[in-house]
Parts: structure tokens; C-alpha cells; sequence
């Protein structure tokens, strides 16, 4: 029972962060209707930019954690949500109305030429980053095995549940979220309305980068070593979180992540570790055929 | 003073000079550019010992970076400003340099072969060059073998390395535990893969492209997962070593063959030189990658290869004329698996040692970068393709290191100017009433 409720806890911190990078491939794929094979690598940037953020505050003399965390937080989303622009600019844009792969495929090379580019001038070897949160407290004690909730796990839960809330509300309310909801319905009467789709689609990426730039960021801290490779596993479980909560639906996404984190946590502590990304591939072929529109997700109508 | 002050308001009316808006916009593309470089080009972290990092900082880089992006946005906006008047200049050079390979495909073929054949004997050849061109063919095969199932199927395969993998080690398997040889491993080899590709496509292939891609990279990681844990079988990370090299008909390459058997050498009475091995080598992987391209190119002349295309071209519009989607699918996967298959078991062969980590995404990403590069579909493409690809690092190794940095760009580059590939402009197999 213990041990079940610290898997729980360490699949739901799991789950908190696939689930920001989640949001960021539902978004783009309910407005225009590609894999955003990069985000993956959007988010390995977040984590790299948090670790020299880090750095540079610490040669600063920033040493308050709730400052140093909040100064990181926003510059980390900042520099990745240009790349997150960048990406869309340099790689999709200019092929809005190609042939259907095309973007996918621009995609593909994009996520290698960022990879390559953090190995090239950060290095291959695996950056480690001293603790910064620490301590947390016993939640529950049986038969001798405490079930531990580190604050670091309660800050993520407890910043993605902010991070959600505000997202939400945003699309809700929002003229941008309009405009959003717009543009995933239909593309071209939302033009025809007057709304800048080429400004809500740059936008959408810049959102879905902060996003997984704060994924990044918790990602540096929960395990506190980052390499050039981590954006190509976390891509594709959260691309997995996202069609597992049907494509194009925020909550979908969230409650993706969740459960992919609950589904790697309680594999690795009952069954095998050496098998757990099998176990997210397993789900990610089995939703896609016999539930191809997910738990949140409306059926896709294929037109002609 | 009113003139003056007319003529003021008038040039203020006028829009300014074109060359203002690029300057503009290169001063932004710059701004952008260094933004993007300085947290990870301008501040490079490293170790300083004790598992703690420090700080270096490369603001020059950053500098040169974006003066670089500066002048190459605004030499681009001037050259798309020249070639306005003639907006397909650029693209009318390629077709036609695409147009004139078409119509001249057959003496550039039989050049190409030729070449092929006579390179082990040309005076400047050497064991490293044979050696690059066997590696260049076994990216050629594979290029041909995806080509089935992207360039002439329109099917995204993002895990095509399982197949290869599958194939290496059938045979890994098949020579440990039950002694075969190269030769009757091959055909199992491909069997083997095409029945994986079978087996994994008949449930996945009603998915959307995109869908399927993904599922497609999920299978092909899982089958690297599989290998590198199921040690008792696959021999885990350290793999499977000793695979047996190819005979001549059932002639060995080696100094001295054991009891029984001639080698090689003493058959032909020539000198023994471990040359002979490598150019046998090369031959074998030259007749398998033939092989693989007159298969594909008749069967792009039969019902199931123009099924193929023109499925590729409109799903919907073939389902009303009676093709079955799935059944015509999966035989491309099928085919497509069962080269991919043959490639692995000649890769075992050559290498004589195989282990998961020949077998990672970035070896499907390079293949699918040969056939996207190439041009979908075209056959002439992926041999271009692969030789680039595959020989440009090899010219250099200050150039290695930027090899796959290279190859996502030239990616991203291709499908923004060419999206059917560099050279890429191909016929239709079949048209409607046509003159010829």
C-alpha cells in the first residue's frame, strides 16, 4: 500500500510534466493539424536554458531560492519561447499548403538540427545540477516504508496546476483563445473573419514553447541531470499523453500526461525498468487503433 | 516655403525605397538570431570537476552569428527582389537540369553501373574507397527499399531501422545457434522482415500518415528495446559477434581454410590478399542494391505498383475505384521490409558483429533523409543522396562533427524550396492519352 502511493506520487509528478509538453502538441496539432516532431527538442532547451540560467544566478550571487526560482522560471520561458517561434517561422510556415508529410518531415530535420546544435556547443556529456529544492515531508508511514512527498514534487504539481488554470482561462476568455478556438474550428472562415491566423498560429507555438520550457525547467530540477538527448524520449511520451487525451483538447493532455506518468511509474515499480518506455510505445499503437480520437477528443471527419 | 513644404509632404507619401523594408527586416532576422544563440551558443557550460559546472562565455560567436543571419537574409530578400520578374527562374534551372537527367536517364544509369562495377580496379581505388562505396550501396538499398514505401506508397516509415535490424539479426541468430551461412540466411533474412512489416502494418495501416509515422517510431524503438534486453537471447548490449563472412560459391576468404574447404585464392591460384574479401564484399551489396532498383522499377509497371502511386496521390478517389487500401498498403510495407531485411543480413555479414545500437532513430532518420533529399520517388535521387550523405564526412573529420546538424538543415531546407526532393521532377509512369 505504501509503495503504491509513492509510486502514485512519483507517477503523478512524472505525469505533471509530460503533460506540459502534452499541451504543447495538442495545441498545434487541433490548429493545423501537424506533429510538431521538434517540441521534444523544444523542451531539451527549456532544460538546458534553465541549467545555465542557474549558473549565471548563482555568479550573480542569487542565492534566495523563491527568487532565484522565479527569475529562472521567466527567463527560461522567455528564450524558449523564441525558439519556439523561430521554429514555426524558419520551418513550418513556409510550408502551409504543401503536401501533407511535408511538415512532418521539416520537422524530423528540425528536431536533429536542435539536437545537434545543444551537442555541438554545449557537449555530449550529461549536465549535472546540484539540488535546489530540498527536503519534503513523510505523508504516511507502514511497516517500516515511509511514503515521502519532497516539496520539489509538491512545487511541480502545485505550478502545473497554476500553469493549467492560467492556460485554461486564457483560451477561455481570452480575444487570443477566441481567435484560437476560431482556428482550430476552421482555419479559413476564421481568416475570412478577420482574424491574423499566420499571428494566432505563431503564437500557439510561442505558448506551447513556454509550456514545455517550464517542463524543462522541472525536468532539470526533479532529476537534476539534463543531456542533448532527453527531448526525443519526453516528445514522444507526451506527443503519446496527447493522443492517449484526444488530440486538440487541453484537459485531454493534462489527464494524458497523468496517466502515461502513472503508467511508467507503476511499470518501472512492478513489472520491469528496462521495459518502460516499451510500456508507453505499447499504449501509444493501442490508442492510436482502437481509439484513434482518445478520451477527450471529438471524432475527426476526414473531408474531400 | 509651401512648395517646399508640398515637396516635403510628397516624399514622405512615396514609399520608401525598396531596399529599406529587407534592411528592416535582415536588423530583425539579426536581433532574433542573436536572442536565439545567447543562452546556448554565448554561455557554454562545462565541468569544472566535482560534478559542478562553470560558465564560458562565447559572445563573439553569438556576434558573427548574427552578422551572419544579418547578411544572409538580406543577400536572400535582394535575390528574391532580382528574381521577381522571373519567379521560377531558380526552380526552372533544377527541372530542367531534372528534366534533361529524365530524358537521359538511361545513359546516366549504365554510366552510373559502369562506374560502379569498375571502381574496385580503377588505379586510384584503395581499400578505404572500396570500403566507403560498400557502405554508400548498403544506404543506397536501404534509400530504395523506403522509397517503396514513402516515395512510391506516400507512407511516412519512421521506424524503417527495425526491419534492417530484424534482417542483421536473423541472421546474427540464425548463424549462432544453427551454424547457417550467409547465403541461406538471406533469404530468411528478408522473410523474416516482411513478416514483421506484415505484422505490424495490417493493424496500423487505416491510420492517418502523421499517425502512422508515429506508430511506425514507436515499433522501431520498441524493437530496439526488445534487442538490447532480451539478453539471454539477443545477447543484450555486447550483441552478437562471430557472424560468419560470405563464401564464393562456397569458396572462403582466408589465408588458410580448415579441412576440406578451398579458399578463395588458392582456387584461382592467385596471390592471398585480404583485398579480395572487401571487393567481394562490395560486389555482393552492388548486385543486391540492382537487384533491389529492377524490382522496383517493374513493379512500378504492374497493377499493385501503380495501385501504389496512385494511392499516394488520393486515398479516397482509389478506395472508390475498388483498390483496397490496406491490402495494397501492406504489400508495399511488406516489400519495403523485406529489402530493408536483405540489407541487414548483408550489414551482419560485413561487419561481423551486431548490436542494438546500430539500430537507432537516427539510422531511419539518415535513410528517410536519403529518399526525402533525393527526391520522393526517384531512384536516381536516393544513389545522389546516399553518396552526399554518406561520403561528405568522410572529406574531413572537422566536418564530422557537423554532420547531423547538416543533414536536419538540409531537411528543413529541402522541403521549404523543393518539397519533392532536389532532383525530383518525375513523370507521371502513366498518362492519359499521351503522344508518345
Amino acid at each position: 500500500m505504501a509503495y503504491f502511493l509513492q509510486q502514485l506520487i512519483n507517477g503523478l509528478t512524472l505525469g505533471a510534466i509530460y503533460g506540459l509538453i502534452a499541451i504543447g502538441y495538442t495545441m498545434v496539432y487541433g490548429i493545423i493539424g501537424m506533429i510538431n516532431f521538434a517540441h521534444g527538442e523544444i523542451y531539451m532547451i527549456g532544460a538546458f536554458i534553465s541549467i545555465i540560467a542557474f549558473l549565471v544566478l548563482g555568479l550573480a550571487g542569487v542565492t534566495y531560492v523563491p527568487l532565484a526560482l522565479a527569475i529562472v522560471l521567466l527567463i527560461t520561458m522567455l528564450f524558449t519561447s523564441i525558439y519556439g517561434w523561430a521554429v514555426e517561422r524558419i520551418a513550418y510556415r513556409p510550408l502551409r499548403g504543401s503536401f501533407r508529410l511535408a511538415p512532418l518531415i521539416s520537422a524530423i530535420g528540425m528536431s536533429i538540427f536542435l539536437q545537434n546544435y545543444v551537442q555541438i556547443f554545449q557537449g555530449a556529456r550529461g549536465k549535472p545540477m546540484p539540488p535546489v529544492v530540498q527536503g519534503g515531508f513523510t505523508v504516511f508511514e507502514s511497516g517500516g516504508f515511509a511514503v515521502r512527498l519532497s516539496y520539489l514534487q509538491l512545487f511541480i504539481m502545485l505550478l502545473t496546476l497554476a500553469l493549467m488554470i492560467g492556460f485554461t482561462t486564457l483560451i477561455a476568455v481570452t480575444p487570443l483563445g477566441r481567435a484560437q478556438r476560431a482556428c482550430e474550428q476552421d482555419m479559413r472562415m476564421a481568416a475570412l473573419l478577420g482574424v491574423d491566423v499566420d499571428r494566432v498560429i505563431s503564437l500557439t507555438f510561442v505558448m506551447g514553447a513556454a509550456l514545455a520550457a517550464v517542463a524543462g525547467l522541472m525536468v532539470t530540477l526533479y532529476y537534476g541531470v539534463v543531456d542533448f538527448f532527453i527531448g526525443f524520449l519526453a516528445g514522444v511520451k507526451a506527443f503519446t499523453a496527447a493522443v492517449l487525451g484526444g488530440v486538440g483538447s487541453l484537459p485531454g493532455a493534462m489527464l494524458g500526461g497523468i496517466l502515461i506518468g502513472l503508467i511508467e511509474a507503476f511499470w518501472s515499480g512492478y513489472f520491469s525498468v528496462e521495459y518502460k518506455d516499451v510500456s508507453v510505445f505499447v499504449v501509444l499503437i493501442l490508442v492510436l487503433v482502437f481509439c484513434p480520437t482518445g478520451l477527450l477528443g471529438r471524432p475527426e471527419v476526414e473531408k474531400v | 516655403m509651401t512648395a517646399a513644404a508640398g515637396l516635403a509632404v510628397d516624399s514622405a507619401a512615396k514609399p520608401p525605397a525598396f531596399w529599406v523594408p529587407f534592411l528592416k527586416d535582415a536588423v530583425l532576422a539579426a536581433l532574433v538570431a542573436v536572442l536565439l544563440a545567447l543562452p546556448l551558443v554565448g554561455l557554454q557550460t562545462y565541468d569544472i570537476g566535482g560534478g559542478a559546472l562553470g560558465i564560458r562565455t562565447h559572445f563573439d560567436w553569438v556576434a558573427i552569428g548574427g552578422a551572419a543571419v544579418f547578411a544572409g537574409r538580406l543577400a536572400l530578400r535582394v535575390l528574391q527582389q532580382l528574381y521577381r520578374t522571373r519567379p521560377t527562374g531558380r526552380a526552372r534551372v533544377l527541372i530542367s537540369i531534372a528534366a534533361w537527367g529524365n530524358r537521359q536517364a538511361l545513359p546516366i544509369t549504365l554510366l552510373g553501373i559502369g562506374f560502379a562495377v569498375a571502381l574496385p580496379f580503377l588505379p586510384f581505388s584503395s581499400r578505404y574507397l572500396i570500403d566507403l562505396g560498400t557502405t554508400v550501396l548498403i544506404y543506397v538499398m536501404l534509400g530504395w527499399g523506403l522509397n517503396v514505401v514513402v516515395g512510391l506508397a506516400g507512407l511516412l516509415d519512421l521506424g524503417y531501422v527495425a526491419f534492417y535490424a530484424v534482417g542483421a539479426y536473423t541472421f546474427g541468430l540464425l548463424a549462432r545457434d544453427l551454424d547457417f551461412t550467409f547465403w541461406e540466411a538471406l533469404p530468411f533474412s528478408g522473410l523474416v522482415a516482411a513478416s514483421f512489416g506484415v505484422v505490424l502494418g495490417f493493424p496500423v495501416l487505416r491510420l492517418r500518415g502523421d499517425y502512422l509515422a508515429i506508430v511506425t517510431l514507436g515499433f522501431g524503438e520498441i524493437i530496439r528495446i526488445v534487442l538490447l534486453n532480451w539478453a539471454p537471447v539477443t545477447g543484450g548490449p555486447n550483441g552478437i559477434g562471430g557472424i560468419p563472412r560470405p563464401s564464393f560459391f562456397g569458396l572462403h576468404f582466408a589465408r588458410s581454410a580448415p579441412e576440406g574447404v578451398a579458399t578463395f585464392h588458392q582456387f584461382f591460384g592467385l596471390e592471398f590478399s585480404p583485398d579480395h574479401r572487401v571487393i567481394f564484399l562490395y560486389f555482393v551489396i552492388l548486385a543486391m542494391a540492382l537487384l533491389t532498383n529492377a524490382f522496383t522499377l517493374r513493379i512500378r509497371q504492374l497493377p499493385i505498383g501503380r495501385a501504389w502511386e496512385a494511392l499516394r496521390e488520393d486515398e479516397v478517389a482509389c478506395r472508390a475505384l475498388g483498390i483496397n487500401p490496406t491490402t495494397v498498403k501492406l504489400s508495399a510495407f511488406a516489400i519495403g521490409a523485406m529489402f530493408g531485411g536483405f540489407a541487414g543480413c548483408f550489414f551482419a555479414t560485413r561487419q561481423g558483429f551486431i548490436s542494438p545500437e546500430s539500430f537507432t532513430f537516427i539510422e531511419s532518420a539518415t535513410i528517410l533523409a536519403i529518399v526525402v533529399l533525393g527526391g520522393m520517388g526517384s531512384q536516381l535521387g536516393v544513389v545522389l543522396a546516399a553518396v552526399l550523405l554518406v561520403s561528405l564526412p568522410e572529406f574531413g573529420r572537422a566536418f564530422a562533427e557537423f554532420r547531423m546538424l547538416i543533414f536536419g538543415a538540409a531537411m528543413v531546407g529541402v522541403m521549404v524550396w523543393r518539397p519533392r526532393g532536389l532532383i525530383a521532377h518525375r513523370e507521371p509512369t502513366l498518362r492519359l492519352g499521351s503522344s508518345r
